[in-house]
């Protein structure tokens, strides 16, 4: 009874908080980096250096008024930016944040389920969070919404399947769709994927940068030509909902990518012995660590490139990061065939 | 008792949202419930243990057919004509023809069912070597008893494929 109903719930709702404080902090994180990329000081006023910031945001999103467009589809209108959201929140079901621990004399592993097809998973859950753009915008009875939802969707469709392609090479060396085996695949070979698939690894953080609609490829939000994309219409907590949605995706590529390029929980090393004491470090720590290390890349990404026009994503996509992948994916295929492993 | 509650449950939730695909005014409406309706078959897929099946489920349906179909339906922005709804027994006939025709093929799969054991229907595929999962089973099926079907099926989705190029620019 514990073990099926207290113990996962007691992870869903440690996994649920942190990523929620961690995107409010996220937010905050990203606001200071750009201030010193750019030599000034962000954030200041809201406690010693803004760190009661994300507190003060979140009151404002709360108490601002919500406004529907008068002809806009309500029912559509209220349910797409939660039909973005829970996709995000529950692809953290399958993220392996640590290993089996003992707590309190019970064996606790630090993932709130195991999945044998974890890997897919995530991929289906990313496909309904698609829905979600298309709709706010449709819903919203505009046409900026519309265009910004459109170009949205056609990014995320075209890149997701680079990103997929990726995965088929991932499992391919490690053997195994479950996040914790490739994690276990990844201190078994005493490498980290990242060494093995290198490309794959550009691939994917590729895509997961115009998956997130993040900067160089944050096109739905050009506000030069579409004011802010799909959600130009939304106020208040929905607006906020989207906001969340996004950073939690942000969230949720990183970890997948620790997971499969970067040795999970795993220390730095795991097979090398006189740097054993690196385990004295906690595993999840490892994990946080690593995933804030490709956040901050994202936000640094974000300070750094200007963005990419419509029709030079498109051909990114279709025309260089597929048919890599895909090569990818045959030599990997060819690699394992020959080793005979 | 549990396995049964929660097939009765999902078995009603997919039969709820496929009436209300077909009876929603909007268009959009009909698509998003198609949607849950498609999630809904992904969960009885993990009920009966076929975990691979049901991710497959969302990612092709849920995930990608549908999609296509949504951005049809706001694009062309379907105005269903109004003696459309006027007339409610309009194609009555057909419909009732149709259903008869699906409700017959029903009855006889589950008589052929009942009649015929399912082990004596289709002769077993070869077992992987050792206890495989649930991937490792639909791979093992697909590459060794079903090989011909499955590289049929690969080749016509590569021809429909190029027909769909070849179709979108024809000046190639």
């Amino acid at each position: 009874m514990i073990d099926l109903i207290v113990l996962p719930l007691i992870k869903i709702v440690f996994v649920l908080t942190g990523v929620l404080i961690t995107v409010m902090y996220l937010v905050l994180l990203e606001r200071k980096v750009q201030a010193w990329v750019q030599a000034r000081l962000g954030p200041m006023r809201v406690g010693p250096h803004g760190v009661l910031q994300p507190i003060a945001d979140v009151v404002k999103l709360f108490v601002k008024e919500d406004v529907t467009p008068a002809r806009a589809e309500k029912w559509v209108f209220t349910a797409a930016p939660i039909i973005v959201l829970v996709p995000a929140l529950i692809a953290f079901a399958v993220i392996p944040f640590g290993p089996e621990v003992n707590l309190f004399g019970r064996p606790v592993p630090l993932y709130i389920t195991d999945l044998n097809v974890g890997l897919l998973y995530i991929v289906s859950v990313a496909a309904i969070g698609v829905y979600g753009i298309i709709l706010g915008g449709w819903a919203s009875n505009s046409k900026y919404p519309l265009l910004g939802s459109l170009r949205s969707s056609a990014q995320l469709i075209s890149y997701e399947l680079a990103v997929t392609l990726t995965f088929v090479s991932v499992i391919l060396a490690a053997g195994s769709l479950s996040m914790v085996e490739i994690v276990e695949a990844q201190r078994n070979n005493g490498i980290w994927f990242a060494f093995v698939q290198p490309v794959a690894l550009f691939i994917y953080f590729v895509g997961a940068l115009a998956e997130t609609n993040r900067n160089p490829f944050d096109l739905p939000e050009a506000e030069s030509e579409l004011v802010a994309g799909f959600h130009t219409e939304y106020s208040g907590m929905r607006f906020a909902l989207f906001f969340l949605a996004e950073y939690t995706n942000m969230i949720v590529v990183s970890a997948v990518a620790t997971t499969l390029f970067f040795g999970g929980w795993l220390r730095p090393f795991p097979n090398v012995e006189w740097l054993s004491f690196l385990g004295l470090v906690p595993p999840w720590i490892w994990f946080t660590l690593k995933t804030f290390a490709l956040l901050y890349l994202f936000l640094w990404i974000r300070a750094t490139l200007p963005r990419y026009r419509y029709d030079q994503l498109m051909q990114l996509g279709w025309k260089w990061l597929i048919p890599l992948a895909i090569a990818n994916i045959i030599v990997t295929a060819a690699v394992k065939v020959v080793l005979g492993s | 008792m549990g396995e049964a509650i929660a097939f009765y449950t999902l078995a009603a939730l997919i039969l709820g949202f496929a009436v209300l695909v077909i009876t929603a005014r909007n268009t959009v409406h009909s698509v998003l419930f198609l949607v849950a309706n498609f999630l809904f078959v992904a969960a009885l897929y993990v009920l009966l243990g076929a975990q691979f099946l049901a991710v497959i489920q969302v990612i092709v349906y849920a995930g990608g057919i549908v999609v296509l179909y949504l951005f049809v339906v706001m694009l062309v922005n379907l105005k269903r004509p109004p003696e459309a709804h006027r007339d409610r027994r309009r194609k009555a006939g057909l419909g009732l023809a149709f259903s008869l025709v699906i409700l017959a093929e029903v009855v006889a799969i589950a008589v052929f069912g009942l009649v015929q054991p399912a082990h004596l229907a289709a002769p077993k595929a070869p077992l992987p070597p050792e206890a495989a999962d649930n991937v490792q089973q639909v791979g093992w099926a697909l590459y060794t008893q079903y090989l011909v079907p499955f590289e049929v099926a690969s080749m016509l989705l590569l021809v429909a494929m190029v027909g769909a190029i070849v179709l979108a620019r024809r000046e190639l």
